[in-house]
């Protein structure tokens, strides 16, 4: 809000003056963020380098189509767009403390200082389920001649090219009995122990192979670079809520009150929207193209 | 230090508090809508089966819309639109290099493709010609 104080024709560089008519700590505080987005943009371009270096990578409908509670629903896009508007809202929240901050209210920076935290950790709370989901996710794939189950880590991602047709009965022959478990449990839930006791025919006869829907195992860097980026921008959220939950410990002891401003709010919230505007990129990266 | 900032409080409090709440909620709106076009154009293209030509049309249009709600959280969340020129340029000046970044780096991740491709007979027949179709991987389709 430092616009009050431009007057036009100011010689900003005639000394005498701060030239970027800003507290030290402000000016420092974008300083920062704007190597951070170098950081961010390092990560988002060697991935889109990777991307671009590879004649197949996984369509993000496929991987990211599942929702809480909604089962083996088919539901692209719905999880992360929820989480979207979650870090859109708290940033709006935190617009508004630092609004009610101007103004010196400390009841209002309370107010939406909280909301702003809630917002955090239910965002954090999103991304937590969405990574459980990803590794303990239960997808079959053609592997060395042979059927197999696995989830998604860093290391391997059952996104790669459909299989279909006589390759997927051939390998469902030669599938190992440790293999053949873990199929049938994957499509009926039963307990592990039991189906390992079952011989291999008795666990053939229980799976039904045209509902497997059969990968090959995608490209390596897949979950590398999504477990990398989301991995380092949700520890960006994770230290703006302490942040936040600093600034709002802080408020209510009434040392900005006592101070006369709130301009710590302000660098607080600076970082927490440079949080939201990285989501933005990854979403768009990631989710959608 | 702590005169400036008296006169920036005192300064603001003559700002009509109301205008700004209501620029905040303009500025929501416009993010939530547009990320509802970007939605939307995402399921347009799940469910509908275009020319590789048309989904980079699209994407196109989603790497714009979402450097529109870029300059939206900084100009006007971040503030840095109610910020002195100087301030505005020597954040923004050095941003510019992402252009060279971007462009050099993606440029160069294509370029390998190609070579692999034309040389690696072996990569290119069990990665490519199995209905995968080129706008899946990038924006630079195979010759």
């Amino acid at each position: 809000m430092a616009t009050t104080a431009t007057v036009q024709g100011t010689k900003w560089w005639g000394g005498g003056k701060s030239p970027f008519n800003v507290e030290y700590g402000k000016l420092m505080m974008w300083y920062f963020l704007m190597s951070d987005t170098f950081t961010f943009g390092a990560f988002l371009i060697s991935y889109g380098t990777i991307r671009f270096a590879v004649n197949y990578w996984p369509d993000p409908n496929d991987v990211f189509n599942a929702f809480p509670l909604a089962g083996h629903a088919n539901l692209p896009l719905a999880f992360v767009s929820l989480m979207t508007f979650i870090l859109i809202m708290s940033s709006v929240t935190m617009v508004l403390a630092v609004h009610a901050g101007h103004h010196n209210d400390r009841k209002g920076v309370i107010k939406w200082m909280l909301w702003t935290i809630v917002g955090g950790i239910a965002f954090l709370s999103c991304q937590a389920w969405e990574w459980t989901h990803l590794i303990a996710g239960q997808d079959a794939i053609l592997s060395n001649g042979a059927l197999d189950v696995i989830g998604t880590t860093t290391r391997v991602n059952p996104f790669g090219h459909e299989v279909h047709g006589p390759a997927i009965v051939e390998a469902f022959q030669n599938t190992s009995h440790e293999g053949l478990v873990k199929l049938a449990a994957m499509q009926h839930h039963t307990d592990h122990a039991q189906l390992t006791a079952m011989s291999d025919e008795q666990l053939r006869g229980m799976i039904n192979v045209a509902e497997l829907h059969v990968r090959e195992s995608g490209p390596v860097a897949f979950g590398g670079f999504f477990y990398g980026i989301t991995g380092f921008h949700g520890f960006h959220v994770l230290s703006g809520v302490v942040i936040n939950i600093i600034m709002l410990i802080m408020t209510q002891k009434g040392v900005f009150e006592r101070r006369g401003h709130y301009l710590m709010i302000e660098k607080a919230g600076l970082y927490w929207h440079f949080v939201d505007l990285v989501w933005v990129f990854v979403f768009l990266c990631f989710y959608l193209i | 230090m702590e005169h400036s900032h008296h006169t920036t409080t005192d300064a603001v409090a003559h700002h009509d508090s109301k205008a700004v709440v209501r620029k905040i909620i303009r500025t929501t709106i416009l993010l939530s809508v547009i990320t509802i076009v970007e939605l939307g154009l995402g399921f347009l293209m799940y469910f509908t089966q275009f020319p590789d030509w048309v989904n980079l049309f699209i994407k196109g249009l989603m790497v714009i819309l979402t450097l529109a709600k870029a300059f939206y959280i900084v100009a006007i969340f971040m503030h840095l639109g109610d910020e002195i020129r100087n301030l505005i340029m020597t954040i923004v000046v050095p941003l510019l290099l992402f252009i060279w970044f971007i462009a050099a780096f993606l440029w160069d991740g294509a370029s390998y493709r190609n070579l692999r491709n034309t040389y690696d007979t072996y990569y290119k027949e069990t990665t490519l010609d199995r209905g995968v179709r080129d706008a899946d991987t990038t924006i630079n389709p195979l010759r």
